[in-house]
């Protein structure tokens, strides 16, 4: 916000007037706090946030490390408790909260398109098509059961202990794999092929029936 | 939607100005080459699109928002954008351009790009080829060359990837919208057929090197995700919406066409009932001519034969767009199936 020598200034009007703008999009939506870069808290964090606890009852202050100090971006919370002598001297200490992350499913997936542009070389990656998505599922998931196996092999080696909960774990995750007769899944199998096959070729008929209809009208 | 249309329009014309120096100068192509060929987004806007669809966006209700961004070379980026909000009834005097007006000069000053390139919208099952669509994108497209719309499917995105798609509206479709005719001689004129509406610009998403940082954090950080909806079998439901709307659009546009023909078919009659008056017309004069009597006058032939009105051509080449989304929708979803069949099938032999 300000360099330590200059007193600093935050322009409320903006914020202000950008919290009414953002109302008028979802209007159930309250101000809980405030946030600003930079590793540590200072003086001006005081007085911001005795501003914010106007605005809002019990303010957070989150702050994001974006200097990168120990080589990590680390993302703190904080709220401020009355501290000092009671009828003396009082001041304000702010308390660190634990941040937990927390995401629903639409936000998951995003995110995690999103992360793969961290492996990428120059940071950019395309949206792929609709087999190698499951393709890249599948091959997650035989990360998952490599990582499985090669435990299960440092046990029987006798490399690990064996931890009593994981086996137990590996037994449901091995049992989980349904026990069908393999008549019936073929049958099952071959009617939902059936069903897919069927709609896809419908599909077809139908484009196939438009642009038909696109060249008759334009005769 | 009309105002919604209008708001566009007038916002997009006042900022043309402050964006033409910075769209229009880079944006020009060779004719009848499309000005953008790829469109680069941040992770933010990702995120932020899907966030305001989960909290704003219920059923069949899309939501909206401006993208916003600049131009460079060939391709378009896309680096923050800002949510619309929903048109209620008790909106009676919202003014949307001054909503967008505010919302751009605030945010130049925390020194974000302010430069209006696009719009999004969320999509219900892949039914975004409208009327007003075509209008929004059409103003929008007029005013700045290269403003795309994005499509975000939010529940093929819950089935287990992200489903965003970025359109702008071909050249050829650009000068129809312009002439504003849309009569059958005119589209045929044009040339223009469903597949040749709308063409997609290939999405890349691009991220900060302090986002990436970021990103690693939140990897260590977050929990390993417990649901992987991508590999579930049992999406058919998903499968049954779609051919439903599909089924849906399929009897919009035999109606359509059974418009079409009638309107063909009495163009005709009227064809040779003209021919017959005027015949017997000819046939009287000669016959009055031999008898040494004045000939008729000529009537006035279009004045007793009104010309039937020609249906508008838009309305059904925007269902045979539809209707083509929608196959492609399905036939994406069925190869994925597939191989989620198969690979069960692999997996139950292993077992036996």
């Amino acid at each position: 916000m300000a360099t330590p020598a200059v007193p600093v200034a935050v322009d409320m009007e903006f914020a202000k007037n950008m919290y009414e703008l953002h109302k008028k999009v979802s209007p159930n939506e309250l101000i809980l706090g405030w946030y600003a870069t930079g590793h540590d808290i200072t003086e001006h964090s005081v007085l911001i946030h005795e501003y914010y606890s106007r605005e809002a009852p019990n303010p957070i202050h989150l702050t994001v490390d974006t200097s990168l100090q120990n080589g990590r971006m680390s993302i703190k919370a904080y709220v401020s408790t009355l501290m000092g002598v009671p009828g003396r001297t009082m001041g304000v200490m702010f308390t660190p909260l634990t941040v937990k992350y927390a995401y629903y499913d639409t936000e998951r997936i995003g995110v995690d398109l999103i992360m793969k542009t961290c492996f990428s070389p120059n940071r950019v990656i395309g949206l792929s098509s609709d087999l190698q998505q499951v393709g890249g599922a599948s091959a997650r998931i035989q990360d998952a059961l490599s990582t499985v196996l090669q435990y299960a092999e440092d046990v029987l080696s006798g490399k690990v202990s064996a931890d009593n909960t994981v086996g137990r774990f590996l037994m449901s995750l091995v049992n989980q794999v349904p026990k069908i007769v393999p008549d019936d899944f073929e049958t099952m199998l071959n009617s939902n092929i059936n069903d897919l096959l069927m709609v896809t070729y419908l599909a077809n008929l139908t484009q196939s029936q438009i642009a038909l209809n696109e060249k008759l009208v334009n005769l | 939607m009309a105002s919604r249309k209008e708001g566009t329009g007038s916002t997009a014309t006042s900022s043309s100005s402050t964006a033409g120096a910075a769209g229009k100068g880079k944006g020009k192509g060779g004719s009848g080459d499309s000005a953008v060929k790829q469109v680069q987004i941040d992770g933010l806007v990702v995120l932020k699109i899907i966030k305001h669809y989960q909290e704003e966006g219920q059923g069949t209700e899309v939501v909206q928002g401006v993208l916003l961004g600049l131009v460079v070379e060939d391709r378009l980026e896309i680096t923050n954008c800002f949510p619309f909000p929903q048109h209620t009834e008790d909106d009676a005097d919202f003014d949307e351009v001054q909503y967008q007006m505010e919302m751009m000069r605030s945010l130049r000053h925390v020194n974000i790009d302010h430069l209006h390139v696009g719009w999004y919208q969320s999509t219900y099952y892949g039914s975004f080829v409208t009327r007003a669509l075509l209008d929004s994108q059409f103003s929008y497209q007029h005013a700045i060359e290269e403003s795309v719309v994005l499509i975000y499917d939010p529940i093929k995105t819950a089935q287990g990837s992200l489903s965003l798609k970025a359109y702008r509206l071909t050249p050829k479709l650009m000068e129809v919208c312009k002439e504003k005719d849309f009569s059958p001689e005119a589209l045929k004129k044009a040339n223009i057929t469903f597949e040749y509406m709308f063409e997609e610009v290939p999405i890349v998403i691009k991220n900060s090197h302090l986002i990436n940082v970021l990103m690693w954090e939140l990897e260590k950080k977050s929990a390993v995700a417990d649901k992987h909806e991508l590999l579930s079998l049992a999406s058919s439901n998903h499968l049954g919406k779609n051919l439903q709307l599909l089924m849906d659009r399929v009897d919009e546009m035999s109606q359509d066409i059974v418009k079409y023909n009638t309107y063909m078919r009495n163009t005709s009659k009227q064809q040779q009932q003209k021919h017959q008056y005027q015949q017997r017309r000819q046939q009287e004069n000669m016959q009055r001519q031999s008898r040494g009597e004045p000939p008729l006058p000529e009537e006035d032939l279009s004045k007793l034969f009104k010309p039937p009105q020609p249906p508008a051509r838009m309305d059904s080449l925007l269902i045979a767009g539809q209707i083509n989304t929608y196959c492609q929708n399905i036939k994406e979803f069925t190869a994925q199936n597939l191989g989620k069949l198969f690979m069960a099938q692999a997996l139950q032999e292993y077992n036996n």
